[in-house]
């Protein structure tokens, strides 16, 4: 269940709305955030709130490259691998990531704070090699460097 | 060094404040045209200063906004397309990140010019930062008076919401865009009708680039004659973006005149090679166009020229490869990012995208037989009947590829295995 204070809310910004169908992406992102991905629950929870059927949710859920239908961890990191971060050390900071999390690409390390996914271009390219963690850019990017920024995170999610 | 003027207030660290954009300058051209200009002075302007489109397509804005009827209906939109996500692209993140009021500004000229009464930032979820600063800017704006109702005391009135975006590249094209926004499905929309007349809900929508809109306040102030004389070929207009990545010693964003050579940004201003290695292609424009070789070295770089030699400059994104890259590698790569990109709403794209990716896949890794050059040919110009532009962008490093290095394509063939790896 959603708790009511986050359902008002919503409720309160779609009625400020000409068009609720506008806000979609916002209140996937909403119950995103909330549930940690967009769950079926979180799906119908969001068609019923903007008046849509949760087959045409569905269709917008898994189009999006940035909503969950699936569980992730607490940090998703996001590895460009488009062209620039290809030819500036993309394969290494890969393979470091997969060793050092001991997970491959699209998984979920076992104690649920990674998520390793592979993105296209992120938009960074004069700052390449460069990663997304929870759509924060990190970048230029060496294996040392990445390393630090795990452990910190790793004590941050205690 | 040649005249910043999108780029006069950019700063390594940090955004030009309000008062900073202000002390430049800016907003004088929003109170000059509140004052003293109909939305057609602002149209005429806009189309002699022969301001190109700058998100790739080169449109002209002036007759963009030219093609919304006098008596179309309101209200009518100005959509600003940040969703950048052409690959090598990250011009429209600078701008904003540099000087977001003089996005403001331009939207809202335009907005008058269009007569049109909200303005939409549509913000790729990648850059979430410059979506927070422009939620500030915009409220430091409306406080000020340059937006909301009776702007500097006229009777317009406009306002800018950003629009997050779920992230995906088909959400960068013009209609899909627009169905995006609808929180429909953002697959692409033949027209007619032309969102100018019919776009966002049913109502006239001009949707424009982030670095045409910042353009809009300096022809104004300026005027268009000065605006065209930035450029430095006649054919050219005004200045250019251009993001340098690669194997370059200063990757970056610059801002140089239009029709500047192609040898003159990578040698003064990117640095020059990288450990002096050698020029081998470059991408002009994103990965959407096609190799330029070396004997396209010194060509000057704005549409026009570009258009003339068979190439196009896209969005300005320069990507240099060195005679140490191997070129099948990185298409192969560009496509793979087509085949995961491919909105899927029509077959050529996807299904050609990803049947290419598995014959480049194989030539790059020894797998190569001589008939798939032949395969691929064909292949791209069955993604030339693909339902929008993008598909018929994405084959273009494919075909330039097999065009002017097919001696490196069958030489994987041939060796059964990439000449570039050393085992």
């Amino acid at each position: 269940m959603l708790p009511e204070e986050l359902k008002k809310s919503l409720i309160d910004k779609i009625a400020s709305v000409d068009h609720p169908r506008e806000l979609v992406v916002d209140v996937m992102f909403a119950l995103q955030d909330h549930y940690g991905y967009l769950s079926d629950e979180a799906l119908e929870e969001a068609a019923i709130l903007l008046g849509m059927t949760p087959l045409e949710m569905e269709e917008l859920a898994t189009f999006y490259t940035f909503i969950f239908r699936e569980p992730v961890g607490k940090y998703v990191i996001h590895v460009c691998d488009s062209i620039i971060c290809w030819m500036n050390g993309y394969e290494s900071i890969r393979d470091f990531l997969s060793q050092k999390l001991g997970i491959k690409m699209g998984e979920t390390t076992s104690d649920g704070v990674f998520t390793l996914l592979p993105v296209c271009c992120i938009g960074y390219c004069d700052r390449a090699p460069a990663i997304l963690i929870n759509r924060k850019v990190y970048g230029p990017l060496t294996p040392e460097k990445l390393d630090k920024i795990l452990e910190e995170l790793r004590a941050e999610a205690g | 060094m040649y005249p910043q003027v999108l780029f006069q207030n950019r700063k390594p660290d940090r955004i030009a404040s309000l008062e900073e954009y202000r002390a430049s300058g800016g907003y004088e051209a929003l109170a000059d045209v509140l004052k003293n200009f109909s939305y057609k002075n602002v149209q005429t302007m806009v189309l002699d200063a022969l301001l190109l489109g700058r998100g790739g397509a080169a449109f002209p804005a002036g007759r963009k906004v030219m093609t919304v009827a006098d008596d179309a209906p309101f209200p009518r939109y100005i959509v600003c397309n940040a969703d950048e996500m052409e690959p090598g692209t990250f011009k429209d993140r600078v701008m904003i990140h540099a000087d977001p009021h003089m996005l403001i500004e331009g939207m809202t000229i335009q907005g008058y010019s269009a007569r049109a009464e909200k303005g939409i930032i549509f913000m790729r979820p990648e850059y979430e930062s410059a979506a927070r600063t422009l939620h500030r800017e915009i409220e430091k704006a409306k406080a000020a008076g340059y937006l909301g109702n009776n702007i500097l005391d006229s009777d317009y009135a406009f306002d800018i919401v950003v629009h997050r975006s779920g992230g995906r590249y088909i959400c960068g094209e013009a209609t899909a865009q627009i169905n995006a926004l609808e929180g429909k499905r953002p697959n692409p929309k033949q027209p007619p009708p032309y969102a100018t007349e019919k776009g966002l809900w049913g109502q006239p929508t001009v949707t424009h680039n982030v670095e045409t809109l910042v353009c809009i306040p300096h022809i104004i102030r300026n005027g268009p004659e000065w605006f065209r004389n930035l450029a430095l070929t006649q054919t050219g207009s005004g200045t250019k973006i251009f993001c340098v990545s690669g194997k370059v010693n200063r990757p970056g964003c610059y801002e140089l005149p239009m029709g500047i050579r192609l040898s003159e940004i990578i040698e003064t201003h990117a640095g020059g090679m990288r450990d002096g290695a050698k020029f081998k292609a470059c991408l002009p424009g994103g990965a959407s166009t096609a190799f330029l070789t070396p004997e396209f070295y010194d060509i000057e770089m704005d549409f026009e020229t570009m258009k003339k030699a068979g190439h196009r400059l896209g969005t300005g994104a320069i990507m240099v490869f060195d005679h140490k890259t191997c070129l099948v590698a990185a298409t192969l790569n560009l496509t793979e990012f087509f085949a995961r990109e491919s909105c899927g709403w029509c077959t050529p794209c996807r299904e050609g995208f990803p049947y290419m990716r598995d014959l480049l896949w194989r030539i790059e890794h020894g797998q190569g037989q001589e008939e798939f050059v032949s395969t691929l040919k064909k292949m791209c110009r069955h993604l030339w009947k693909s339902y929008c532009a993008f598909a018929i962008g994405g084959v273009a490093p494919i075909e330039s590829l097999l065009t002017h290095f097919k001696d490196e394509v069958y030489a994987h063939i041939r060796e059964k295995k990439c000449p570039f790896k050393s085992e």
